[in-house]
């Protein structure tokens, strides 16, 4: 009787322990594939990045990147910003959907997307254009 | 007595079981932020800069 107590009560704390476990667990983001993409925004971010300081570029709520304003981009370079943004945009949407299917659940692709889009905005330095949630655009 | 003992391991893995199928479905939003954090500190190179010499990750 009593070692049987003893054997519930372990069994217990197995199962809660196996329980923690589960719920500690890590997005797997570790892929060839996502790699990959975070690679090419990385080289990508270089050009960018003057664009997101001057204000021309913004973030968006829906974890994008925007061409917010055209005119602070001198017209000579007006069509290689409008490339980069798309490029970028592109693979950020790959990057999400990337993300879903490498940990079995591509249902999880919007809700990954709202989670970059989040971080983007709250890591974004200041003086950066954010959307905020009424799609309005704010400088951080 | 120990048909009550039986019945409540039994209930404990059950519980457990539910338990695991729970933690599959719902969306996991604190490891999503982590990994996003992980990937936009390397986009954006934030780690290197913040710690110079010092190694991504």
């Amino acid at each position: 009787m009593r070692q049987q107590i003893r054997f519930l009560w372990a069994l217990f704390l197995f199962l809660v322990w196996g329980s923690a476990l589960a719920q500690g667990a890590n997005l797997d983001i570790d892929t060839p594939a996502i790699a990959a993409i975070k690679a090419a925004q990385q080289a990508r971010h270089v050009h960018l990045k003057p664009y997101y300081e001057s204000g021309a570029i913004g973030l968006t709520r829906d974890g994008m990147i925007a061409l917010r304003d055209a005119s602070l981009v001198p017209l000579a370079q007006r069509a290689t910003v409008s490339a980069l943004v798309a490029e970028e945009n592109r693979d950020r949407a790959a990057l999400y959907r990337e993300i879903a299917r490498a940990n079995g659940h591509p249902e999880w692709e919007a809700d990954i997307r709202a989670t970059f889009a989040n971080r983007w905005i709250a890591k974004a330095p200041a003086g950066w254009y954010v959307q905020n949630a009424a799609g309005e655009w704010v400088r951080k | 007595m120990r048909r009550l003992l039986q019945l409540a391991a039994l209930a404990l893995v059950t519980v457990q079981g539910a338990a695991c199928v729970t933690i599959n479905i719902y969306f996991p939003a604190a490891a999503a932020e982590k990994a996003a954090d992980r990937i936009i500190d390397e986009v954006w190179q934030l780690k290197p800069e913040a710690a110079t010499g010092e190694k991504p990750k």
